[in-house]
This record gives structure tokens, C-alpha cells and sequence, in this order.
């Protein structure tokens, strides 16, 4: 029930950014290679891929910083061809925070007000607004060089939301930051995103973050745009292996069309047998083969004498222990390569042995059909 | 490999039986700039001593009176002729270093900000002057402002002028034009080093929030990069007050400076306590002035924020 709370949260469906067929060439290398995306108002939305995917280059073509070789970007509306960086309705939180060092936290944030010439005390009650967002109220003061790695985060952010965008675009802002400071600022920067209402576009490689504080995800490979969709869509419905692969782990399983409607596919794989799965939006065929997917966790050991419905039956081959979770290898018969299984650590799986043989259970709703 | 994994270095080890004041880093840190130390000391301490020693006291024909005196001082500052070429000498060097810096920092942003991949070609081509003496490059400064140099049968050709201008050559602007261009180079590469840091990405964070080129450069690439200028200023400040071959060669009788003075003293003269104590006078004041330029473009730089 509570992960509804994401998909439910209300969105205005007015669009906010169109990129159109939008490709950047570098010679005979394409960054980008005809991306299309249509991001709507309000919304936190990533561009994730491994390093080299574009997204970054896209999101550079966004602020102004990079102009498409073809193809269109509109911001709220307004085309942006020929509109240079400095009179975009969009504000970015570069990588290294880019803080002037020669400036103070105020005249950071307040940088960018200068050439509104707003009234002195408008000025004043604006930095010191956008700095109690951040939570840095009272450290107006201090000097550039003077702040840890989170503080400067925060004043990038303070500094770029002062400006009021209409699109705040984050590149990469958490990579810099140490694992719980990271966490942290995830939780922050979403609660600020839904404050604030302001459209979020963030780039990021880390699957983890993407999942936790988008709305909305494309992932990105190669220069192009495999998959957009909602954080769980992507999670349990990836359009392939590729995407599959990269936000977590995912068992791939082998596997031969018998049956293809409108909505469903039947599937014969040899380590789970005849399987009836829907058939994903992208699904386009390729001849006859398909790959089964499964994740880790949605394999559950059986143990002692229980029994489920649908079940595999294999012997323990490797164990991890990770501490809340372990991580056993299982191989089944039949199955070129043995499976993942992530368990929690409640019942004892810390302590299967090696080499025991044992049983997992499976809902047929998480094996995701994927074209070969 | 134990070694390494003690993580200290192995000559720790081969000294560990010396005494510990010879394994302190400070006494390792001194054994090492001794040479240079030892060196400086005998041909820059020394010679400075001698000088000040000499400015208290008096030339007595052939020898030199020993008692001490503030005579020489009295004289080098109150004289007009040696304030005079002191001013002269000052406003010169102060020129030349603002006309340098302005001319050498658009080269210096262009190697940086435009260079690409040819950066260091276009530091080789600027050094290429040096490839000739320093005098050659005056003596060449002397054939383009002559009375019949370049620039005035060029501008008669042209029907500028109709005869030759004597307003180019021998005189304080002379000194002014040529100072500033022998010493160019050292102007663009401090600059050009202060300007390859400047992070680029601050360029764009002002660019992004709002910033057209002009403002960004005045609000961030300038500020930052003020310590190249600052360094450049003084490089070419401090030797140029103190500089005698150029005006010898191209200042004539208006453009000669301090300089001048104090090698006549110590030359044909043969004052030399009267040319000791106009050397320390000029390092005083020229201390004085490269102290006070730091301080007006620090302050400069507070004004750009």
C-alpha cells in the first residue's frame, strides 16, 4: 500500500521540457543519438546510465551549455535554439558545486540577484530564504573554502533555487559525497523538490538514487534513451537486459516463445518450465528465443517441509554474507548459469551450509519477459 | 617491501644509529637548500650589507671615512636632481607595469581561454624574442622611433607627417614603449598561469545564473585571476625603477633615471657612499610601492564582488 503514495502523488500533466529527435555528434561519435523526452511540471526526473551514456550531455544541452547537432529543446514551451545559457529559465548544481571561492556563502547565493537589482531588503530576505531551505541559516558568513563537502552542496542548491527556475538541473550532486551524507541528502533533496514544486532534473549512475527520489527515470545506454517509466515500473518491468542489469541484479533465464498475444506471452524455459507472463509494452520479437528475468529477492528459500506453487529445486553452491542479507548462489538443473538469491538473515539463511540442497519459491507475477 | 609497509622511507633506517637532531626534517629540509642558501648569502646578503654599510659614510678623495653619517641620505632625498630622477623613475616603472599588464592579459586569456590544443605553441612564440640579447631588442626599438627610423618614414609615406617627428626617440615615452615591450613576456606568464586555474566550470555557474561574458569575466574570471596580475605588476615594477641600460640607450637626457645616477656615483663620480645611499633609498620606496599595489588591487578585487 505505501508504495502507492509515489504513483499517486498528484502531477500536473502540463509538460515542462520537450526534447525532440534531439542528436549531438562529436565527428563520427554520437553523444546523443536521437533522444526524445517529454519531462512534465513539477516533476523529479533522472537521467541514469552508466558514465559515457549522454546523460550529461543532455542535461548540458538543457542548461545551454551544449547546442544539439539536430533536433529541439523547449523549455516550458519556448524553444531554446539560440538562446545562450545565461537567459535559460533553468538554474544547474554543477558536479564540483563550482562555489566562487573568492566569495562568501551569502555572496554565493546572492550571486545571482545581483543583476536582478532587487531592493536591498528583497535581496537580503531572498538569500536568507533559500539558505533556510538548505538548512544553512546563520553560516551566511562564512568563506567559500571554509565548508565541508555537504555545506558546499547545499549552498550550489541554495544559490541555484534562489533564482527561482523554472527547471533546477542537478549533475550528479550527491557522487561527491561520502555514503550517509549521501542518504541523507537523497531524503533532503526530495523533500525540497516537493517544497519547492519546482521541476527536478537530475543526472545520475547511481541506480539507488534514481529509484529513491525520482518520479519519473529514463535510462540511458549508448547515447540513447532504453526505458522511461516510474522508479517501480523500471525496478520490476525493465525493457531489457541492458536496463535490467544495471538497476540491481537480475537472473536471466533462457527462454523460447510458444505463444504471443496482445497482452501476454507463454514461455518455455528449462529451469522453470511453461510460463505465462505479460507481455511488456516494448516487447518486439526476435525470432523465437526470449530471456526470462527474475531478482534476487523474489526468490524465497522454502524451508524444511513447507511448499509454494511455483517452485525450482537446486543445490547451494556459494554463500555471502551481508550482514541483514545473505546472498546464496544456487544452481539448478538444467539452468546454464546458477541463480541469485538474495534472503534476509531472520530465518537462518546465514547459515545454510554449501552444498545442502534446497528449494525456492516464486511468484510467476515477478519473471519479466524480455526480447533477445 | 617491509619497508614500505612501515611506510617510512629507507634512509631512516640506514641513519638510524646517527643522532637524532641530524634525522629532524628541518635539519634534512636546510642540508638540502644549503648550496642555494650559501650561494645567495654570499652574493645577494653580502653585497646588500656592503651597501648599506657604505651609504653611512663618507668618500674622502681616494679613501673612505668611516664615521658614520646621515649626510648621504640628506642629500639623496633633498636634492632636486635626485628626486627628480627618483619621481622620474617611479612613474616610468609604474607605466610600464600597468601598460604591460593591460597589454599582456588579453594574450595571457587568449592562450588560456582560446589556445586548444596549441597552447604551449603559442608560449613558444612568445618567447621567441628572447632568443635575441635584451640590447639588440632596445638597439631595434632604436631603429623603429629614429629620426629616420620606421615609424617615421613610414608615417612621412603615409603624409602624416612631413617631416620627422623627434618626439619619438630620446626621451621618458621611448623608455616607456620599450621597457614595456621587453618585459611583456614576463607579464603574460604569470598571468597565463593564474588563468590556466581558474576553474571553468565557475565561468559556467556564472554564465547559468545569469551572467553574459563580460559580467562573468569582471565577477569571476578577473577576481580570481588577480594574483597573476598582482605578481605580474611587481615582476615588472621592481626591476624597471631600478633599470639603466634601457635609458642609456633610448631615454636621452629627459629619460635618464635613477638608475644612471647611481652608476655615475659609483663610476666616474666616485661617490661611492652618495651612490649607496640613493640605492637604498630606491629599494626603500620601490619596497614601499610594490606593498601599496598589492594592497590597491586587493582592494580592487573586494570592489568586484
Amino acid at each position: 500500500m505505501l508504495e502507492r503514495v509515489q504513483s499517486e502523488r498528484v502531477q500536473a500533466d502540463r509538460t515542462m521540457i520537450e526534447i525532440r529527435d534531439v542528436t549531438r555528434s562529436y565527428g563520427s561519435f554520437k553523444a546523443l543519438d536521437n533522444a526524445s523526452l517529454s519531462i512534465r511540471e513539477g516533476e523529479f526526473f533522472s537521467l541514469l546510465g552508466p558514465s559515457g551514456c549522454g546523460k550529461t550531455t543532455l542535461l548540458r544541452m538543457i542548461a545551454g551549455f551544449d547546442t544539439p547537432t539536430s533536433g529541439s529543446i523547449a523549455v516550458d514551451g519556448q524553444p531554446m535554439d539560440g538562446i545562450p545559457a545565461n537567459r535559460r529559465p533553468t538554474n544547474m548544481v554543477f558536479q564540483s558545486y563550482a562555489i566562487f571561492p573568492h566569495l562568501n556563502v551569502e555572496q554565493n547565493v546572492a550571486y545571482g540577484l545581483k543583476r536582478l537589482k532587487l531592493e536591498a531588503g528583497e535581496e537580503k530576505r531572498r538569500v536568507e530564504e533559500a539558505l533556510a531551505q538548505v538548512s544553512l541559516t546563520g553560516l551566511g558568513k562564512r568563506r567559500a573554502t571554509e565548508l565541508s563537502g555537504g555545506q558546499r552542496q547545499r549552498v550550489a542548491l541554495a544559490r541555484a533555487l534562489v533564482m527561482r527556475p523554472k527547471v533546477l538541473l542537478l549533475d550528479e550532486p550527491l557522487s561527491a559525497l561520502d555514503k550517509k551524507l549521501r542518504e541523507q541528502m537523497q531524503v533532503e533533496l526530495r523533500r525540497l523538490q516537493q517544497a519547492v514544486g519546482i521541476t527536478f532534473v537530475l543526472v545520475t549512475h547511481d541506480q539507488y538514487e534514481a529509484l529513491a527520489m525520482s518520479d519519473r527515470i529514463a535510462v540511458m545506454f549508448g547515447g540513447r534513451i532504453a526505458q522511461v517509466a516510474s522508479p517501480k515500473e523500471i525496478y520490476q518491468r525493465p525493457v531489457n537486459r541492458q536496463v535490467a542489469d544495471f538497476l540491481g541484479g537480475m537472473n536471466f533465464v533462457k527462454a523460447e516463445i510458444v505463444e504471443e498475444n496482445g497482452a501476454s506471452l507463454v514461455l518455455d524455459t528449462l529451469g522453470f518450465g511453461r510460463v505465462r507472463t505479460d507481455k511488456p509494452k516494448a516487447f518486439v520479437r526476435n525470432g523465437g528465443a526470449a530471456t526470462l528475468g527474475i531478482r534476487p529477492e523474489r526468490l524465497r528459500v522454502l524451508w524444511d517441509n513447507a511448499t509454494a506453487k511455483f517452485e525450482v529445486a537446486g543445490k547451494v553452491v556459494e554463500r555471502h554474507y551481508f550482514g541483514e542479507i545473505t546472498h546464496l548462489i544456487v544452481e539448478i538443473p538444467g539452468l546454464e548459469k546458477p541463480l541469485s538469491v538474495t534472503e534476509t538473515n531472520d530465518f537462518g539463511a546465514d547459515d545454510i551450509p554449501v552444498g545442502a540442497p534446497i528449494r525456492l519459491a516464486y511468484d510467476p507475477e515477478a519473471l519479466v519477459a524480455m526480447a533477445d | 617491501m617491509t619497508v614500505a609497509a612501515e611506510g617510512s622511507p629507507p634512509f631512516r633506517l640506514a641513519g638510524s644509529r646517527r643522532s637524532p637532531l641530524l634525522q629532524s626534517e628541518a635539519v634534512q629540509g636546510f642540508a638540502l637548500i644549503s648550496p642555494t642558501f650559501v650561494y645567495a648569502l654570499i652574493l645577494l646578503v653580502l653585497p646588500i650589507l656592503v651597501v648599506i654599510a657604505h651609504s653611512f659614510w663618507t668618500q674622502n678623495y681616494l679613501t673612505i671615512d668611516h664615521t658614520f653619517t646621515l649626510e648621504n641620505y640628506r642629500i639623496a632625498l633633498t636634492e632636486p636632481i635626485y628626486r627628480d630622477l627618483l619621481w622620474r623613475s617611479l612613474y616610468i616603472s609604474l607605466t610600464v607595469s600597468l601598460l604591460t599588464v593591460a597589454l599582456a592579459y588579453p594574450i595571457a586569456y587568449f592562450i588560456s581561454f582560446h589556445g586548444g590544443r596549441h597552447k604551449s605553441l603559442w608560449l613558444f612564440l612568445i618567447t621567441i624574442p628572447f632568443w635575441t640579447s635584451y640590447l639588440l631588442r632596445v638597439m631595434s626599438w632604436k631603429v623603429i622611433l629614429g629620426y629616420n627610423g620606421v615609424l617615421n618614414s613610414g608615417l612621412m609615406g603615409l603624409g602624416v607627417i612631413d617631416e620627422p617627428s623627434t618626439a619619438l626617440l630620446y626621451n621618458s615615452s621611448a623608455v616607456i614603449i620599450t621597457l614595456t615591450h621587453a618585459w611583456a613576456t614576463f607579464a603574460i606568464l604569470p598571468i597565463f598561469v593564474s588563468l590556466e586555474k581558474v576553474d571553468r566550470t565557475l565561468v559556467e555557474a556564472a554564465t547559468d545564473l545569469g551572467d553574459g561574458p563580460l559580467r562573468s569575466f569582471l565577477r569571476v574570471t578577473l577576481p580570481l585571476s588577480a594574483p597573476g596580475v598582482i605578481s605580474a605588476a611587481l615582476i615588472v615594477m621592481i626591476p624597471t625603477v631600478g633599470d639603466y641600460v634601457t635609458p642609456k640607450l633610448v631615454g636621452g637626457k629627459d629619460g635618464v633615471m635613477i638608475a644612471n645616477a647611481i652608476q655615475a656615483q659609483f663610476g666616474k663620480a666616485s661617490n661611492w657612499p652618495l651612490g649607496a645611499a640613493l640605492s637604498v633609498t630606491t629599494m626603500i620606496i620601490v619596497s614601499l610601492m610594490a606593498g601599496a599595489t598589492v594592497l590597491v588591487i586587493r582592494a580592487l578585487q573586494r570592489l568586484a564582488r
